[in-house]
């Protein structure tokens, strides 16, 4: 297995906490991981983006271009790579921010209103924990038992607070339904 | 085998100095290296003995430096290319009074202020002096967040083996990105220091680090002693890796994050049956020159894979004697190699696909 994914949107989205996160899914089920965020005069409301891959071998270049899974959290990201995704792989779409559908046929499209749950279930600025559960939900590409050891190694022990509202985040996307 | 972290490879190699015992860090700011800083300035504090401070300038934290070296005691300083550039007068001089230190440059792209990306673009001076004068810098060239740590302990070892400045010669890439990594604490051995100044108590005469000599003959027979020291380096310390060079007839040399961008191209090809192995210096200098020397006799051409408009590919050239053809692959100014690109290039080597 060797799975490159590309996390984007804008910049306090929580993309770079969002990959954090998935890679170590990857490290707690014992794979090779990598994580790179692009970096630069990027700040709240830019754009950001992060590479994670996730591999049952060593990994070579960290750098993904050609993402097996997109997460598109703004227009502009889906924009730059929904043509750049490979054949055969997964866009997941935060489709309260991206108005328009994928042209592509020949990749699965999943569409989740992640914005807008956050705000109603009370989780506003956790719409990047809800698509990184649905992604997970969907790919399969790391067990969902982990999910609460991993989120355990991303929220420091003293913001108990914050890991039950990425918890129920992740939960929310995980089991969410078009 | 302590427990794997996610790191990025900034703060694992702070975090690497503080158990290598290094007590003192001096640093100015800057992206892509700034972690280095910030790191030493959360935990040095927290060190019994250490020494955290963000000097005015480069130029005055290489100068302080040269003053925490003069003691004997492990010391650390990080840039990014345009500030080790402002440091070069500060290691030429730790160079002239050999002494021995850890210098990190977290490249970007340049000349000048050049851009925040990564690059290789620093080879040259890296590797050829970064300073003014007759001398060497260890140059020590990881590609993963753990090579980063491993070469922490490595680079002060050497330095303190050999009474001269290191240089952990990584990239944007690599300081930027997390990896598993586990924080093992890697060999510290202890060497003759009787040439610190450590304090006279009375009882012996004075100890003295310097590098101005204006009798020239006396200067020459120092640089002639140096250089001794450094042919015994070049004899025994060169590190590289060697993937699949077994039968290969293609012999790509690469390092840093081109080596793992390369190493994509090398298992595609591979995969179409063409014969393409890699040769990774993991020491820049001393360079790798014998093994790329004996390959010369083995392939039919060799490919250089670098983030910048082609410098390793010089020593590449001297060590195999120009006696095959030498590619290059390379892009710069922040921007890098895709697999694609090093995949054309193999082609291009090969005569076409197979």
């Amino acid at each position: 297995m060797n799975k490159e994914i590309l996390i984007a949107g804008f910049g306090g989205q929580g993309i770079l906490f969002s990959g954090k996160f998935l890679a170590y899914e990857g490290l707690i089920d014992g794979k090779e991981v990598s994580w790179l965020p692009s970096y630069g005069p990027e700040m709240r409301g830019g754009t950001a983006n992060c590479s994670i891959i996730i591999s049952d071998n060593a990994i070579g270049s960290p750098i993904v271009s050609n993402p097996d899974i997109l997460i598109a959290m703004n227009l502009p990201s889906l924009d730059k790579y929904e043509n750049e995704t490979k054949k055969g792989g997964q866009i997941f779409i935060d489709s309260s921010l991206i108005d328009r559908t994928v042209d592509r046929t020949d990749v699965e499209t999943y569409y989740i209103p992640a914005t807008k749950i956050a705000s109603d279930e009370g989780l506003t600025g956790l719409a990047n924990m809800i698509m990184i559960g649905h992604m997970i939900a969907k790919s399969g590409i790391v067990p969902e038992e982990n999910i609460e050891k991993a989120m355990h190694k991303v929220v420091p022990p003293t913001k108990q607070n914050m890991f039950d509202l990425n918890m129920k985040a992740v939960k929310l996307g995980f089991e969410y339904k078009a | 085998m302590s427990e794997k972290v996610l790191m990025k490879g900034n703060e694992a190699l702070a975090e690497a100095a503080i158990m290598a015992g290094c007590k003192h860090y001096f640093g100015y700011p800057i992206t892509p290296q700034t972690e280095v800083a910030a790191y030493m300035a959360k935990k040095m504090p927290k060190t019994e003995g250490g020494v955290f401070l963000q000097a005015e300038s480069e130029i005055a934290a290489i100068n302080m430096v040269i003053g925490v070296a003069s003691t004997g005691k492990r010391v650390m300083t990080s840039s990014s290319s345009p500030g080790i550039s402002l440091k070069s007068e500060g290691i030429s001089y730790l160079a002239g009074c050999d002494l021995p230190a850890l210098i990190i440059n977290v490249q970007r792209g340049g000349p000048g202020l050049g851009g925040i990306q990564p690059s290789q673009s620093d080879y040259f001076q890296a590797t050829k002096g970064g300073g003014h004068g007759d001398f060497h810098l260890l140059v020590l060239a990881p590609n993963s967040v753990q090579e980063m740590v491993d070469m922490v302990f490595k680079g002060f070892d050497l330095a303190e083996k050999y009474r001269m400045p290191a240089m952990i010669l990584s990239d944007g890439t690599m300081g930027q990105m997390m990896e598993p990594v586990s924080l093992e604490k890697g060999v510290v051995n202890e060497y003759d220091k009787s040439w610190a100044l450590t304090g006279t108590k009375g009882e012996r005469k004075p100890n003295i680090v310097n590098s101005l000599y204006i009798a020239p003959e006396e200067l020459e027979k120092l640089n002639f002693e140096r250089y001794e020291r450094y042919k015994k380096i070049e004899a025994e310390e060169a590190l590289y890796e060697e993937y699949l060079m077994d039968d290969a007839e293609i012999c790509i040399v690469a390092y840093g994050v081109a080596s793992r961008v390369a190493k994509n191209a090398i298992d595609q090809a591979r995969a179409e049956g063409i014969k393409v192995g890699m040769i990774r210096p993991i020491t820049l200098w001393p360079f790798p020159k014998k093994v790329l020397s004996e390959a010369a006799d083995k392939v039919n051409k060799f490919i250089s894979v670098e983030l910048s408009m082609g410098q390793m590919i010089e020593d590449i050239e001297l060590a195999i004697r120009c006696k095959k053809e030498v590619l290059l692959c390379n892009r710069t100014g922040g921007m890098i190699t895709t697999t694609e690109d090093v995949l054309n290039k193999i082609y291009e080597a090969n005569g076409g696909k197979n």
